[in-house]
């Protein structure tokens, strides 16, 4: 049964994606590592990090999807948990620079030394151990959309509403880590890490063994999604998503299912932060900053959310577009972005996967009752047209 | 000692002026004059003496540059002057007027001549001067600058100014001013008595201060008197602090007001939730800039009127800009909320990065008119002039805004396509036309909140970033569709922010509103005056 649910969830473009993600995995870090400088082949290192973080977004972005696509819930926060991922990776990878700091404190981060505490708070302990951290990593997003979410969909708060809450959410996370006594390095954020698992955090190799895991992962979250969404469980999202009403008259318990996919969502975020972290070698309050938020919601929309391949496409083009734009032209990347918002939404409101596939189901429908009066139709021409469509796929 | 004088000193030279006009000049003259014949010590003292009988605060001028050695008498006539030094000689000023008497050469001049123990006498002299001036705002400056700075010498100066004095506020400030300085004599336990009796009804934060340095190095019952002088103070004080968190609370709510009542109109009436509402406010807020640049310019005689000019201009330009976003955006998005958001979140980026490139990164400066800069006091809180401004500009677009809603018959339709789009169609009612309509309106109002907050805060392209989420938080916890939510929303969280303030500080304060409004919405979805009926759900 599990072979049938996942050979029906996986349709050719999800097949297609893991391919790729697991060759890229692969091919990446031995042209970054084994093929010398001068090589045509060459991917240099800054390369390897830019696309690790393009695919930490990547897997935001699927995690998004997962509740907005899939469950209708548009969620304006799902940047904390990202960055709530990110702060508990950052503070095994505060832990791991031991006396190294500044200051040379062997317990204490440089940011508490300064600030004059004496020890470490309690939050902090067991951070230096990996496996602690890994958990909270998972736990800290989950709680918090746990409790949210149960708050929440059980009062029913929907719509526009429940996204002015989510904002809320973040903007106040924003605030309270703005603040030097929460512990969490205020203003300034983690930085200046050295080690992770005991691999040099500069190094060519630990950096491409992170696109790796990066890539890996994002695998992983696709094979997921798209099992889960083909289940059971994920065709009573749809029905929630499209008529929630009448899910709940049919005996169905809607803020449940709301609530699975925004908690497994938030913890999807929370491990694309903690990827992300190591990469970028830094973690401060503006990860949680509403307008990240937001910009999360166009790489979904941008790729086309309610497919599982729209919103990691969606974050690489409008990411590597980001990156283009800002270097070529900087002044002009918010107009671009401003008017990707509204094209998208206006023009494109399936996204470049969504109208690709309506275009590709359309032409299926068109091909079937071509094959149907085919009595009429030369032969050939039908076989054609099947070839063709073929080739397209 | 030496402060208080030049204090005094200063304080006279400033408002002498304002009362000259009154007084007998010529007597005051002739007795200045009789400095330029002064040759000793002794003949000097003469003369304060005698400038001190006149009575006339036009002489404190003279006696002012006396103290810091700047009066002079010009060979040969003797004629008396205040000078300034400059490179080759002096500039000469009338010492009664200050009025610029040309200059003369350095050896035309002669010092009149002065040591600290005249010093003493002059200040004294002054001291009483002002006391005894014509204008009671003098008298009452006199008097405050000796009750911060008590010195036992000025009692009995106090005391023949209290027994002349006939306004009465000026004589409790006198009286304050003898009280503190009997403190610091070596008068009587029961004249100090009386003093802390005195100081400890006048309940200001200065007093305070007084009180606890002199509680610090009293003894025995004195002490305790004093002590309990301050403890009662402190509890007076407590009820100002409160009714200051009030004012706060009030003026950041009519600020929040402003902010989200277009906002509340455009939610309410469309169900659109305008992520570039910020952008109008700051476009409002940018219009006031370029008109105050045009009237710096070219009419500066109408700088106090700039902000009434900028109001409808500001209005006019983000209700274009709304109408052209309406028009050329949301009308093809009706019926998904969630895409409206994102479209005018993108919108939102557009306008900033506009405004940016025309005018530039930075904060602009936006000027204060005259008759919104300054403060006033109501007993022990003070109140600024333009967040009272503000606090009436805020109740006056509510107002204009209520009457417009309930009194006209675009206020119906409005209304009409609120509670119930389609059965409002059915009327006859052109809905899309309403619906641009509203949208321009809630635009313009948001750029003439954009005009009061140009007054207050930043004028940057990030102006508006920093009021969407709480602009948000207003409008849903008041609840959509009827203005008196937004109203009590407004005013309740900006109240409720600043009784957080003192015991959270403002980032905590903030997140516990934010926390604290999350939890709200669970209990009331739809806010604190949600619309009734079954059109609601649909």
């Amino acid at each position: 049964m599990i072979v049938r649910a996942l050979a029906d969830g996986f349709t050719w473009r999800v097949a297609a994606a893991v391919l790729v993600l697991v060759a890229a995995a692969i091919v990446v870090p031995v042209l970054n590592l084994s093929v010398p400088a001068g090589s045509a082949l060459h991917v240099p290192t800054y390369a390897v990090t830019l696309f690790g973080k393009y695919l930490t977004y990547a897997l935001l972005a699927l995690a998004l999807d997962l509740v907005w696509g899939y469950c209708g819930i548009l969620s304006l926060g799902h940047g904390a948990f990202f960055a709530l991922g990110g702060y508990a990776m950052g503070m095994y990878l505060m832990r791991q620079i031991g006396s190294r700091g500044v200051y040379g404190n062997p317990i204490l981060p440089d940011f508490m030394v300064f600030l004059n505490w004496k020890q470490l708070p309690w939050f902090w302990y067991g951070f230096d151990h990996f496996w602690v951290a890994a958990i909270m990593v998972l736990a800290v997003p989950g709680l918090l959309a746990f409790v949210f979410g149960w708050f929440a969909f059980r009062s029913r708060v929907t719509g526009v509403y429940l996204s002015i809450i989510t904002q809320a959410m973040t903007y106040a996370l924003l605030l309270a880590f703005f603040r030097n006594d929460m512990g969490f390095g205020g203003n300034n954020g983690l930085t200046d890490f050295k080690d992770i698992i005991g691999f040099d955090i500069q190094s060519d190799e630990t950096r491409a063994a992170l696109f790796a895991a990066s890539a890996l992962t994002l695998a992983l979250g696709v094979v997921l999604v798209a099992f889960f969404v083909k289940s059971k469980y994920g065709k009573l999202m749809i029905a929630v998503r499209d008529a929630e009403s009448r899910t709940r008259f049919l005996g169905w318990r809607p803020e449940n299912v709301k609530l699975f996919a925004f908690t497994a969502s938030a913890v999807m975020a929370g491990i694309a932060g903690a990827l992300y972290v190591p990469q970028v070698g830094i973690i401060n309050p503006s990860e949680f900053a509403p307008a990240n938020s937001i910009e999360v919601v166009i790489w979904t929309a941008v790729g086309g959310r309610a497919t599982v391949v729209g919103p990691i496409i969606g974050a690489l083009v409008v990411n590597w577009g980001k990156s283009w734009f800002t270097g070529a032209f900087p002044e002009f990347w918010l107009f671009a972005l401003g008017g990707l918002f509204i094209l998208v939404t206006l023009f494109l409101p399936k996204g470049i996967v969504g109208t690709l596939v309506e275009g590709w189901t359309a032409r299926r429908a068109r091909r079937a009752s071509a094959t149907a009066e085919k009595d009429v139709e030369p032969e050939s021409f039908g076989k054609d047209e099947e070839l063709r469509a073929e080739a397209a796929e | 000692m030496f402060l208080l004088r030049s204090a005094l000193l200063l304080l006279a030279v400033l408002l002498a002026p304002i009362s000259a006009v009154h007084a007998d000049e010529a007597a005051t003259r002739a007795a200045v004059a009789k400095f330029g014949r002064a040759m000793s010590f002794s003949d000097v003292e003469k003369v304060v003496k005698e400038v001190a009988a006149t009575g006339d605060p036009a002489a404190v001028r003279a006696l002012a540059a006396l103290a810091d050695g700047n009066l002079y008498a010009r060979q040969p006539d003797g004629a008396v002057f205040v000078v300034k030094e400059k490179s080759d000689g002096f500039d000469l000023f009338d010492p009664l007027t200050g009025k610029a008497e040309g200059s003369a050469g350095k050896d035309a001049m002669v010092k009149v001549k002065v040591k600290n123990s005249l010093r003493r006498l002059i200040g004294d002299a002054v001291g009483n001067l002002t006391l005894a001036a014509r204008d009671p705002a003098v008298r009452l400056a006199a008097a405050t600058t000796m009750l911060n700075s008590p010195d036992a010498s000025t009692i009995e100066a106090l005391d023949a100014a209290i027994a002349k004095e006939t306004d009465a506020a000026v004589r409790r400030r006198m009286e304050a001013a003898r009280a503190s300085a009997v403190l610091v004599s070596d008068r009587s336990e029961a004249e100090k008595e009386a003093a802390i009796d005195l100081l400890g009804a006048r309940g200001d934060r200065d007093t305070l201060s007084l009180l606890l340095s002199y509680e610090a190095t009293a003894k025995g019952p004195l002490k305790d008197r004093a002590a309990s002088a301050v403890s009662d103070m402190r509890d007076v004080l407590a009820w100002w602090g409160v009714a200051q968190n009030a004012w706060y609370g009030i003026s950041l709510g009519s600020v929040l007001l402003l902010a989200a009542i277009g906002l509340a109109i455009t939610f309410g009436v469309m169900g659109v939730i305008n992520m570039a509402h910020g952008e109008m406010v700051m476009l409002g807020a940018y219009t006031t800039f370029v008109v105050q640049e045009i009237i710096r310019a070219s009419f500066p005689g109408l700088f106090d009127w700039s902000l009434a000019i900028a109001v409808p201009l500001a209005f006019l330009v983000a209700g274009a800009v709304g109408l052209v976003i309406e028009r050329g955006i949301i009308r093809f998005l009706y019926g998904r909320p969630l895409e409206t958001l994102l479209a005018t979140w993108g919108v939102s980026l557009i306008l900033q990065q506009a405004v940016r490139t025309i005018f530039g990164p930075n904060n602009r400066d936006v000027g204060n008119p005259s008759w919104m800069s300054g403060e006033f006091d109501i007993g022990q809180l003070a109140i600024t002039w333009n967040r009272l401004w503000i606090v009436l500009f805020a109740l006056a677009v509510f107002t204009v805004l209520l009457y417009v809603f309930n009194r006209t018959s675009w206020g119906l339709h409005m209304r009409a396509v609120t509670q119930n789009r389609r059965m409002a169609s059915s009327m006859g009612i052109r809905t899309p036309w309403v619906d641009a309509l509203t949208f321009a309106l809630g635009s313009g109002i948001a750029g003439i909140a954009g005009v009061a907050l140009s007054q207050i805060d930043n004028v940057s392209p990030n102006l508006g970033q920093s009021y969407i989420v709480d602009s948000f938080m207003v409008v849903v916890f008041g609840g959509v569709g009827n203005l008196w939510g937004t109203l009590v929303g407004a005013f309740s969280l900006g109240i409720l922010n600043k009784f957080l303030e003192p015991y959270a500080g403002a980032v905590l304060g903030k997140i516990l509103i934010l926390v604290l409004i999350i939890l709200f919405i669970q209990k009331r979805p739809r806010g604190l005056f949600a619309q009734k009926g079954r059109a609601v759900e649909a």
